[in-house]
């Protein structure tokens, strides 16, 4: 077991080079529906879990339930009405269990990236060859759906082992949801590859401020603007990026869509300020644009430590 | 349970340790801070390391890791305060001209000098905050183990400008933790808070400044723990300046030391709020904020301590 991840470099949020997103913009936003199944009796890992209590967890499967039943509809005629498109978090399963859902995407151009095959089959415990199925499933599975080659990745219920990001890199991932230290995208150290870690901004996902701070509508609607106001400012000096992850089983509830709708409007006023875009198209003009320089910087300013994730001495 | 148990060899007038004397607060000398400050406000800013691997002993430190390693999720959310939230407080604090207490993991020290070299560049103070999250001070330490911690904490720091101060991991001691800050000649702690001035802790091998550190205020407490918006944080820092402000004719010139933690209050939603206390502050009559260690330089020129 290691101290620290050793997946990115320490780099000093002042001063950096300044990120210029297209057409000048200095925030990318992007939102990030989680299309979620979790399943009704799903095997025990010895690490964690699947709900808590007991298995079945009628309660809390059915509340997901729901999410799909009716509340991805809900959230995707709100993005249609703003032009946004999602990049949907995705438990690749669901492609099997509801098509339905996966044309509605489909037909509205958004974009996948794989969030393992269930949320209720965690990464722990797995060999590589192991994680390599899923991610060989998570491709095929979606490629097969929506004729798309998907590019990035947010482990199944944030749930991950020392060898994650070095698979997905391999597989020629473009960029990983896993970490949250930062503002900006920055470079991943995987053995291959190059693989950015782009910025979810855990601490407005709806589950964190409904379920665990316990915000009500009107105060997440307002933090949200807030979020964005100030990565909006920061972004004048060097492009930041935004994310709202989401979870339709909770943003879509009747008590909540609404409210949720202003802090979009507010963001969408901003059109000559942000590039509204995929994690695809981030992650794919940070590496055209800034993966050298970024690294340059790194090295001048920041402290490189040399090495890859979990591999702090380097070496194959 | 064994008859001992209800025995009580401590029962007596007072505290019920030798490091201070009790003195309530209507009895103490009236403190006065420079310039005429009615209150003195101490920013404390802990830069804390969270290692992947926690041996979580003897006790889980507040914000360690949560899920099963590697919990890549708790660890990079807290380094994010490190990379990314401290840069907005110490933009928010050089805007309004003050400078602060950071309290450094010996860790953070070693691993983020770019970090450092920001903090002292712009004047503000850094103590020493042990080794690391996962390095707490407790009785089951020998005093030579916690000797050593202490020792290769400083390592970290500057030679030339030691930390004069100390904030224990998780603000936990051992019995001997201040007798032996003491011996290592750090002139105040931030672990005890037990008073609305600082107080002289007596030990066997000389005696240390404790500097009042809130939990009660400590945006950690009220914005993470406890769920409060930074509405109600901001409010909350108002009305304990007011508090102070009134008391001033009865109790003298006293103290808030608050914690800023760069994970919490340095998140692009929340900013806003430090941005609203330290305008607040430039704005109130007889309101200064002055690093730990000027407070506790003040303190001491005071003599204002019973023996």
């Amino acid at each position: 077991m290691h101290a620290t991840p050793n997946l990115y470099d320490y780099w000093p949020y002042a001063g950096r080079p300044k990120i210029e997103w297209p057409g000048g913009k200095k925030l990318a936003f992007w939102i990030a529906p989680n299309i979620e199944f979790y399943e009704f009796m799903p095997p025990n890992n010895p690490k964690r879990q699947p709900w808590p209590n007991a298995i079945p967890n009628v309660q809390q499967y059915s509340q997901r339930d729901f999410g799909n039943r009716v509340g991805h509809l809900r959230l995707m005629e709100l993005l249609d009405r703003y032009n946004l498109r999602g990049s949907v978090s995705l438990n690749v399963a669901l492609c099997d269990h509801h098509p339905e859902i996966i044309e509605d995407c489909v037909k509205r151009d958004w974009e996948f990236f794989s969030h393992g095959i269930y949320n209720t089959r965690y990464s722990y415990g797995l060999t590589p060859e192991q994680e390599q199925a899923v991610l060989d499933d998570s491709i095929k599975t979606v490629e097969k759906a929506s004729g798309q080659r998907i590019r990035g990745y947010l482990a199944p219920a944030l749930t991950h082992t020392e060898h994650t990001l070095d698979l997905i890199a391999k597989n020629d991932f473009w960029y990983s949801c896993d970490l949250f230290q930062d503002d900006q995208p920055q470079p991943l150290k995987t053995k291959t590859g190059k693989l950015v870690s782009m910025p979810y901004s855990l601490e407005v996902n709806d589950v964190i401020t409904y379920s665990v701070m316990g915000m009500d509508p009107e105060r997440y609607s307002d933090i949200l603007k807030r979020h964005f106001d100030q990565l909006l400012l920061e972004g004048e000096r060097s492009g930041t990026v935004m994310c709202i992850p989401l979870h339709a089983y909770l943003v879509s509830q009747p008590n909540r869509i609404k409210m949720f709708e202003q802090a979009l409007a507010h963001i969408c006023a901003h059109k000559d300020d942000v590039w509204f875009a995929t994690g695809k198209d981030i992650a794919k003009h940070f590496i055209d644009n800034y993966w050298d320089s970024s690294l340059e910087d790194i090295k001048q300013r920041g402290v490189a430590t040399g090495g890859t994730g979990f591999n702090p001495k380097g070496g194959a | 349970m064994d008859k001992s148990y209800l025995k009580y060899p401590k029962r007596g007038y007072g505290q019920d340790h030798d490091f201070y004397d009790w003195r309530m607060a209507k009895d103490r000398p009236k403190l006065k801070w420079s310039g005429g400050a009615k209150v003195a406000i101490s920013f404390i800013i802990p830069l804390e390391f969270f290692p992947l691997n926690p041996s979580g002993s003897p006790f889980k430190h507040p914000g360690a890791m949560v899920t099963p390693y590697p919990d890549l999720r708790h660890f990079t959310v807290r380094d994010y305060g490190n990379r990314v939230g401290v840069y907005r407080i110490l933009k928010a604090l050089e805007e309004s001209g003050v400078q602060a207490t950071f309290a450094v993991n010996g860790e953070i020290a070693k691993r983020y000098p770019p970090l450092m070299e920001i903090i002292k560049s712009q004047g503000h103070e850094v103590a020493a905050h042990g080794l690391s999250t996962d390095h707490i001070h407790h009785v089951d330490l020998t005093a030579e183990d916690e000797v050593s911690l202490m020792i290769e904490t400083e390592q970290h720091f500057d030679f030339e400008n030691r930390p004069i101060g100390w904030m224990s991991p998780a603000r936990h001691q051992s019995t001997k933790t201040l007798e032996l800050l003491a011996v290592r000649a750090f002139s105040y702690c931030l672990d005890w808070e037990m008073d609305q001035v600082p107080v002289t802790a007596k030990t066997e091998n000389g005696d240390i400044t404790l500097i009042p550190n809130s939990y009660e205020l400590s945006d950690f407490t009220l914005l993470h723990i406890r769920r409060q918006s930074e509405e109600a944080w901001l409010s909350q820092m108002k009305a304990s300046i007011e508090l102070l402000l009134e008391e001033h004719d009865r109790f003298g010139s006293q103290m808030l030391g608050l914690t800023l933690t760069p994970y919490v209050i340095g998140q692009p939603f929340r900013i806003w709020a430090l941005q609203a206390l330290l305008a607040h502050i430039k704005d109130t009559d007889n309101v200064s904020i002055f690093t730990a260690g000027n407070i506790a330089t003040q303190f001491a020129s005071q003599n204002a301590s019973p023996t």
